[in-house]
């Protein structure tokens, strides 16, 4: 292969052979994994089965963990926790802002807000925003990164339902826009299913399951074609689903 | 084909309209502040005591009237006396405070963002700490004299203590996540410190400033009460031998002047250092 096409096909993401243990306690079995640039993957697992474990490798930030593998991750990489994660001490545009200079970054910071649909608020104190709000502050510091991998550990886990449905389709469109690989791990199938593109099953330390899930967006939660992958996935998870 | 749509949704029927008088929740805060509040309390103990020494109910000998302790203050005000012995009372607690305050800082600082300085200082200072600085007077005379330096020494030690106690404990109570956000926005170190470790600090920093403003004031007083030849301490204990109950109540009153007009300050700095915190003070 000519070394510019290899440029060209080269993943965001290769984890190969990626183990990690908590006092002699496998987490992570050897997971092999290749995410191509500005896919959108989506990792499921039951609680405990290592999902964070593996997001935190990849955004190296398991400092103190002992673990083996090779793992190649993107230069601008960022990470949108569960909770916002917003310096309460700051007001919203610094917190965009966190780590970012440069001329034209306010701007930039601006922008982003804007983007989620908090324009104006650049002012406001963390504790002055909703907590849906907040998650959209935190989406516009991830963003404003223009980063070429982003990671979420459960980024809407802690939202209302209806708030869930709206963050959905403005992390869908804000991903059409700027095209950034994105990892999303969320323990909720449907979740899954109407946002990624491909849905990976963590278990028992490995990949269990990958799936791609090829139908348009934007997804309907309804939409029966999709209850074939629940199903699937579900199976995975070794849930039931009750049939009446 | 037509789809026939059944509606087996029937509607509640309609709620009597609530005709209680609506309640309000008992609300817990403390309210909105009063006007003036932190003067009333002073302002009604004044007026008990000018009314009781009006009434002829105080031996004037032991507490004499407000107006007494007044027109003494200006007394000593004006031949200069008290002025000289203020601004040298001044000097050593601003000193001693801002030598305190300093090594206060930079030792929790040190010990608290690396882990050598931890384990060379904070043994270290929980050791002084458990002796109390009073009672590290005579040797402190001892090594330094009677002079001036002793006793901007023990202030500073007094200052000190409380500083480097609260800030170090809220440096090592900086929320762990913040620290990986830090890292996740690529923050350098001195960044770092500037975004997230102050920021997060200045809380328990402000509550050991304030113990060591009371500290320096409190290691003032008895400083100049044992052994000084100048300062309001040594004007006051000169006027115990004479027994001028009024000189003493003026030295007091300038100590309690010095206290509230200090914490005063220092309250006033927290509030806008500290406007994004919203708490049951606010
Ligand atoms: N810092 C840690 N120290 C010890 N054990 C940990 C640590 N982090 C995670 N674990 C363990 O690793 C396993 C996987 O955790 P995690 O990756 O957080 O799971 P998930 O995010 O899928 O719920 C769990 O059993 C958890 O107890
Ligand atoms: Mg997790």
């Amino acid at each position: 292969m000519a070394p510019h096409t290899e440029q060209l096909t080269r993943p965001a993401v290769r984890l190969q052979g990626l183990t990690r243990s908590f006092d002699g306690r496998t987490v992570l079995d050897g997971v092999d994994l290749e995410i191509p640039a500005g896919q959108f993957v989506a990792l499921l697992g039951h609680s405990g089965s290592g999902k964070s474990t593996l997001l935190r490798a990849v955004a190296g930030l398991d400092h103190e963990v002992t673990g083996s593998g090779l793992l190649t991750a993107p230069e601008r990489v960022s990470v949108v926790f569960q909770d916002s994660r917003l310096l309460p001490w700051r007001r919203i545009l610094p917190n965009v802002l966190l780590g970012l200079d440069g001329r034209g970054a306010e701007e930039r910071g601006r922008a982003a807000l804007a983007e989620v649909g908090l324009a104006g608020r650049e002012r406001a104190w963390p504790s002055e925003l909703s907590g849906g709000e907040a998650q959209r502050a935190a989406l516009a510091r991830s963003l404003v990164r223009e980063p070429e991998l982003l990671l979420a550990d459960e980024p809407f886990g802690a939202l209302d339902a209806l708030t869930r449905i709206r963050m959905h389709a403005l992390l869908r469109e804000l991903w059409k826009r700027h095209r950034p690989s994105v990892l999303l791990v969320t323990h909720d199938v449907d979740e899954a299913i109407v946002l990624a593109d491909r849905v990976l099953v963590l278990d028992h330390g490995r990949i269990g399951l990958d799936l791609t899930v090829d139908r348009p967006h934007p997804r309907s939660y309804r939409d029966p074609l999709l209850s074939e992958y629940r199903t699937e996935l579900l199976g995975a998870l070794g849930v039931v689903e009750d049939t009446d | 084909m037509t789809a026939v749509t059944t509606s087996t949704v029937t509607a509640a029927p309609a709620a009597a309209p609530d005709e209680r008088p609506r309640t309000r929740r008992r609300a817990l805060a403390p309210g909105r502040r009063l006007p003036a509040a932190r003067l009333a309390g002073p302002l009604l103990v004044l007026a008990l005591w000018a009314a009781a020494s009006a009434a002829g109910r105080l031996d004037p000998a032991a507490i004499p009237a407000p107006w007494t302790v007044l027109r003494t203050g200006v007394h000593l005000w004006t031949d200069g006396t008290l002025a000289g012995d203020i601004a040298t009372s001044l000097q050593r607690a601003g000193y001693g405070f801002a030598i305190g305050l300093t090594a206060g800082v930079v030792l929790a600082l040190a010990s608290g963002l690396s882990r050598t300085g931890e384990a060379l200082i904070d043994g270290t200072v929980q050791l002084n700490r458990a002796i109390p600085t009073l009672g590290l007077i005579p040797l402190f005379i001892l090594w330094l004299g009677i002079g001036e330096t002793f006793k901007i020494a023990i202030i500073a030690i007094v200052v000190y203590i409380p500083i480097y106690l609260n800030t170090h404990a809220a440096l090592a109570g900086i929320d762990h996540r913040f620290v990986e956000l830090a890292e996740v926005q690529g923050l350098s170190r001195a960044r770092f410190v500037r975004e997230v470790v102050v920021p997060g600090a200045l809380p328990g920093f402000f509550v050991g400033l304030r113990l060591g403003v009371t500290g320096s004031w409190l290691g003032l007083v008895v400083l100049e009460q044992i052994n000084a030849t100048s300062g309001l301490g040594y004007l006051m204990f000169q006027a115990t031998n004479y027994g001028q109950s009024d000189v003493i109540l003026v030295g007091l009153v300038v100590y309690g002047i010095f206290g509230l007009v200090s914490d005063s300050v220092v309250r006033l700095v927290e509030r806008r250092v500290l406007s994004w915190r919203r708490t049951l003070s606010s």
